[in-house]
């Protein structure tokens, strides 16, 4: 009877979970897919091996020793502990325990085998748990100057966390589980770490025991499942998100800034005044750059949800570096804000999007002080773990500002005048242009 | 160039000058500089002239892609009127911009910065080293553009050219990969600093003088402002800012560098 009762509470635990996570991805793919489209079909062989390298490799971490290794221990560990999670999963749902372990239990190598295992992930999880706790450290002891910037009050810096934190709690459970299993069974089992603790266990009557065991096993897997459900909200997407968008990556020059043909169409009608055939669509139709997200490509979205707020952009950044107002990350962070306000305003509205009014620029987002402070150094480009690239945005958002509104500083105005007059951003007579031969 | 093609000559190389390698004093001396050891190799080059415009390049960073576009077809226009092949820059926005950002226009070069094409020429044997005293003992730290080191990944060619002049080459506590911008980039150069508590090039001048050199070797005209004004802010007379192929000329002894 109670087996039943658990495989049904098992179930439905399993259900309300698939159906919330299921819910929080398909916004996350539907806010991204209101970007506008890019195609990133070329190149594959090239772009997986970005994927490889970067993302599977961690190949970018590496500039910044320290944090790349404790990084990896908990990208290694939770990876690895997914594998005692087949078996919960199975002893979830058929009722028994450790199902995986008595089917192989009499043939000794598979046993050796699952032994290893086991003891391997707990040893892996010694090493999340240092990983953990160094990474608390880091933000709230020594307090890492990119880990405290004023972008990240608030929210931010409690979803990290709440992250690291539920590492904790799900590094509690798996050892309560695997030492109580061990304890109630003479360590039959010979888990490695876990038979260190099962001496904590003296003198607990057998039920306590059991009840440990059960609360970890149960805590462990519910754990899992609101991690689960929790990942679409958090800045923690990353963990997928690296993915696709180091495939999606940019495989051109870090000094390219894609033209923009719209505007060649234009120029070229303009120089060449005969044939002036009526356009289909009217300049006045054309939005150039970016005023909101809808105006942006879906890329330029997905890599605002695969930030995971770290900040190298930031540290890098010279204008941040010398107290300007523009940091890359609050970049990012403001586009998927914006982004996810766009989305919550799309369910409110019933599946439609209505204008709020606002948009990416200003209006608590993106100022145009921020803007303007940009060197285009691809600093932030360089830095970033995951390939994204804030100044893609910083760049849509300038061309919006200057083309749109002529939102630009009185010296702006003045080389851009200078460009077109004479042809150089300084006011000099293209004539003189050979003075460099008189020394 | 227009008189080679009047003379029906062909250009092994066009040399791109800049705008600032046109009319800034400073970046002038650079100019003539690298023409120098062009003349001295006999390299047959033509510039544009009066024909040359702009590429673009703050515009396109500040936002205005009409006026890039515009002043790049210009640029392409003539330079395809030339059936140009081959073009080389003292200038790493130039470089960027014509290598990148002009092919999809209707422009497609061959487009080396200096520092590559000098490198090239070291490399050759051609390039002889004839002063052997002013660089004696003498420490260099070179600052990465922006423009050609993140952006196009040049990071040797300039570090190997003054790796031939006999000086000590030290670098900054950022560089390559990590080289801290001047801060003239994104067509900041044109306009006032936004709001901060340092400015950028002071900040990068810091990291320069850290370094103990007695020349701050750059390889792009706008750096060189950046940084030259950096050097004056901080009072520190001794040390100088060079282009690379300012130091080049020097080690070839067809140009003299004031280190005092």
């Amino acid at each position: 009877m109670i087996t039943i009762l658990q495989i049904v509470l098992f179930t439905v635990l399993c259900g309300v979970a698939g159906f919330l996570a299921f819910k929080g991805y398909r916004r996350v793919y539907r806010n991204i897919m209101l970007g506008m489209k890019a195609n990133y079909s070329d190149n594959p062989s090239q772009r997986l091996n970005n994927m490889l390298l970067v993302a599977l490799g961690q190949k970018k971490m590496f500039k910044n020793v320290i944090p790349a290794i404790l990084h990896v221990f908990i990208y290694v560990g939770f990876v690895i502990t997914q594998i005692e999670l087949i078996e919960i999963f199975i002893d979830g749902f058929t009722g028994s325990h450790r199902i995986i372990y008595h089917a192989v239990e009499n043939i000794p190598f598979l046993k050796g085998f699952y032994v290893f295992t086991i003891s391997f992930i707990e040893v892996a999880s010694l090493f999340v748990l240092f990983a953990t706790l160094a990474f608390l450290t880091r933000r709230w002891i020594l307090k890492v100057p990119r880990l405290n910037k004023p972008e990240l009050k608030g929210w931010p810096i409690k979803d990290a966390t709440i992250i690291l934190l539920a590492e904790l709690y799900l590094l509690t459970c798996i050892f309560s589980m695997n030492a109580g299993d061990m304890a109630l069974h003479n360590s039959e089992y010979g888990f490695l770490v876990s038979g260190w603790l099962v001496p904590l266990f003296s003198g607990m009557s057998n039920t306590t025991i059991y009840i440990v065991e059960k609360l970890g096993w149960w805590g462990h897997m519910i754990g899992v499942l609101a991690f689960l459900v929790y990942l679409p909200y958090s800045k923690h997407l990353h963990i997928l998100l690296a993915f696709p968008n180091t495939y999606f990556g940019r495989l051109t020059p870090k000094g390219y800034i894609a033209n923009m043909p719209e505007i060649t169409k234009e120029i070229k009608s303009m120089m060449n005044p005969e044939p002036a055939p009526a356009t289909d669509t009217p300049v006045e139709a054309i939005k150039f750059g970016a005023r909101d997200v809808f105006d942006l490509t879906w890329k330029n979205l997905l890599d605002a949800y695969t930030c995971t707020e770290c900040g190298r952009c930031s540290a890098a950044c010279p204008a941040n570096l010398t107290g300007k107002k523009l940091s890359p990350r609050k970049i990012m962070m403001d586009t998927r804000d914006r982004l996810e306000d766009v989305g919550r305003s799309i369910e409110a509205n019933n599946g439609i999007w209505k204008e709020d009014g606002k948009s990416l620029i200003e209006n608590g987002y993106i100022s145009v002080e921020e803007l303007r402070a940009c060197t285009t150094c691809n600093a932030c480009v360089e830095e970033c773990p995951v390939m994204i690239s804030p100044l893609e945005i910083i760049v849509q958002l300038r061309r919006n500002l200057v083309m749109e509104e002529s939102n630009a500083p009185n010296e702006w105005q003045g080389m851009f005048a200078n460009m077109e007059n004479n042809g150089a951003p300084w006011q000099f007579s293209q004539q003189d242009r050979l003075n460099w031969e008189k020394a | 160039m227009a008189d080679m093609a009047a003379s029906g000559q062909t250009p092994e190389v066009l040399f791109w000058v800049g705008c600032a390698g046109s009319f800034d004093q400073r970046a002038q001396k650079v100019t003539r500089s690298f023409v120098k050891i062009l003349n001295h190799l006999n390299i047959k080059f033509a510039v544009l002239g009066k024909e040359e415009s702009c590429t673009g390049d703050p515009a396109k960073r500040a936002g205005n892609e009409f006026v890039f576009q515009m002043l790049a077809l210009q640029n392409i226009e003539v330079l395809n009127g030339y059936s140009v092949k081959k073009i080389v820059t003292t200038c790493p926005h130039c470089f960027n911009i014509l290598k990148n950002e002009y092919p999809s226009l209707g422009g497609n070069y061959e487009v080396l910065h200096h520092s590559t094409f000098l490198q090239q020429l070291i490399d050759a044997g051609k390039i002889k080293i004839t002063d052997t005293t002013t660089f004696k003992g003498k420490k260099i730290t070179y600052h990465d553009s922006c423009y050609l080191g993140r952006a196009n990944e040049v990071y040797e060619a300039p570090r190997k050219v003054l790796e031939e002049l006999d000086a000590e080459l030290i670098e900054m506590k950022s560089c390559r990969t990590k080289g801290l911008c001047c801060g003239a980039g994104g067509a900041q150069m044109f306009k006032e600093d936004e709001k901060g508590n340092k400015r950028i090039n002071i900040e990068r001048v810091e990291q320069a003088l850290e370094t103990n050199a007695q020349i701050v070797a750059s390889a792009c005209p706008f750096c060189n402002t950046m940084l030259t004004d950096g050097v004056k802010t901080k009072d520190k007379l001794n040390v100088k800012v060079f282009d690379i192929a300012e130091l080049l000329a020097a080690g070839q002894g067809l140009e003299t560098v004031d280190l005092q």
